[in-house]
């Protein structure tokens, strides 16, 4: 379970990107978070990784205040995520090699850590085992991504953070990638938080959708969107009425 | 390019030198196969052989001490926006200065032997080194550093697995820019204090024997070795940095 406790956030010295915000979520759901560019969304994501610290308050994940990226936390970012210098093979095994380079310590790797071989494994299911030799220069954007979720997979993670994952792909691969995180999200058990700043993307990944606003953040805004994740929901009345109700808010706010 | 294109290349070269050394007919051009056959005498005999070795130690020597010092410290510079501050105005003014001028003081300072000779081209590969690690390093997108991060990465792992791995092309792109002039500042180096080296071999031929053709095999020795020497940078990048060719 994810807690913000009367977080606060400011860049230096100008207005705070959230004051006294507080906010949770329960392990297995999937959330959007929703908003329009600079309310600080991309900031919430990189602080529940723990790469930045808040100015005030805490983040407690499973009752442990974050202070430092936690092992069992994925983060996938747009772009620019893989190494250009390694293959997708290594790639994918990047988060493996970083557990064995320090060892099972509870810091950089989880304590119970047991190095595993199942890379090939998750290549395989992502269907990027002809890619395995390829340098991320040499793949579509669709499988960039394919190759950073099997990184991110391969560790086992409970949460999984996505900061815009699809927002550079064309159309028809970014809903496969979209059905794809719905499987895995539901077969790994895995609590979701996607960053995102296109509605249609929120509607679909979001169950519950928080709703940010520009800065300051001071009461979180939830939309529930229970019908998401469910096969087909694109085609539902369902989705356009939510995707209607997240514009018509957006506007106001 | 091509290897056959190249052969062609080096045929048409010397191909010039032969027609320009007929049609001039002077002592100071000899023919190519002229100096084929001093070069094959003076390498055989030892002595060009030796001063070849002892220019090539000179060169590897020093680019070795520049690759291991510069590197790291370039990896530094480039993640530390402080120190970067700290130092780049002193970088900023002795880059620029040509570091052959400084070759007598390096002389006073070091004396004779292998040491100033080394000095003075480890002095021209640690600022190109140094310089372009530097900005390679300053350049990796911040998105790397923090999802590299976000899989366990400490600052011991983000050196070994990104900031290392990113710099070689950067170092390799270095040595391609750095090996003719390093090389050229090896020649008017061992023009002083020393009787060792392909520069004392051809300037003691030419000036003090005046055997022209023993001097244009020690030049030829000489490009020789730059040449050489920049296409084993050439090979390694293939060898060491494949994903830059990858398409």
């Amino acid at each position: 379970m994810i807690q913000l406790d009367h977080l606060t956030y400011n860049y230096g010295q100008g207005i705070p990107i959230f004051q006294d915000f507080s906010w949770e979520a329960h392990d297995g759901e999937a959330w959007a978070i929703l908003g329009p560019s600079g309310c600080g969304k991309t900031t919430l994501l990189y602080l529940l990784a723990g790469l930045r610290a808040p100015t005030a308050g805490k983040i407690l994940i499973d009752g442990q205040p974050l202070e430092r990226p936690r092992p069992h936390t994925g983060l996938i970012l747009q772009d620019y995520g893989l190494l250009p210098w390694a293959t997708v093979l290594q790639n994918a095994a990047l988060g493996l090699r970083m557990r064995t380079f320090y060892g099972p310590d509870g810091k950089h790797a989880p304590k119970d850590f047991q190095p595993t071989e199942n890379v090939n494994t998750w290549l395989e299911r992502l269907g990027l085992t002809a890619q395995a030799d390829k340098y991320p220069g040499q793949i579509s954007g669709g499988q960039r991504q394919r190759t950073a979720i099997a990184r991110t997979l391969v560790l086992e993670p409970d949460l999984l953070l996505m900061d815009e994952p699809f927002s550079s792909l064309d159309a028809p691969t970014r809903e496969d990638l979209q059905n794809l995180t719905l499987e895995l999200w539901a077969e790994q058990k895995l609590t979701l938080i996607v960053v995102t700043h296109a509605i249609e993307e929120a509607a679909i990944l979001g169950q519950k959708i928080l709703l940010l606003a520009p800065p300051p953040n001071i009461h979180p805004l939830v939309i529930e969107n229970p019908e998401a994740c469910t096969p087909l929901f694109r085609e539902m009345p369902e989705y356009l009425d939510i995707c209607r109700e997240l514009r018509r808010r957006m506007e106001i706010g | 390019m091509k290897r056959r294109d190249l052969l062609l290349a080096v045929i048409a070269l010397l191909m010039l030198w032969q027609v320009a050394a007929m049609l001039l007919r002077q002592p100071i051009l000899p023919s190519p196969i002229a100096v084929a056959g001093v070069f094959w005498r003076e390498l055989s005999s030892g002595e060009l052989g030796e001063h070849f070795l002892v220019s090539l130690w000179r060169v590897l020597a020093s680019t070795f001490l520049a690759i291991l010092i510069a590197a790291p410290l370039g990896v530094i510079l480039g993640q530390s926006q402080r120190l970067n501050n700290l130092l780049s105005p002193v970088i900023y003014l002795t880059y620029p200065i040509p570091k052959v001028v400084l070759v007598p003081i390096v002389l006073l300072f070091f004396g004779i032997g292998d040491l100033p000779k080394i000095v003075i081209i480890f002095l021209i590969l640690f600022f190109q080194i140094l310089v372009l690690v530097r900005d390679q390093a300053a350049a990796i997108r911040p998105e790397l550093i923090q999802s590299v991060r976000s899989l366990g990465a400490g600052r011991r792992a983000l050196f070994r697995y990104v900031y290392l791995p990113a710099s070689v092309p950067a170092v390799l792109t270095a040595l391609r820019l750095s090996v003719g002039t390093a090389v050229a500042v090896l020649y008017v180096a061992e023009l002083f204090a020393t009787q060792r080296g392909l520069g004392y071999y051809i300037y003691y031929s030419g000036s003090t024997l005046f055997d022209y053709a023993a001097m244009y095999a020690g030049i030829v020795a000489l490009s020789m070795m730059g040449l050489g020497l920049y296409f084993i940078v050439d090979w390694l990048e293939r060898r060491i940095a494949p994903w830059q060719f990858a398409r």
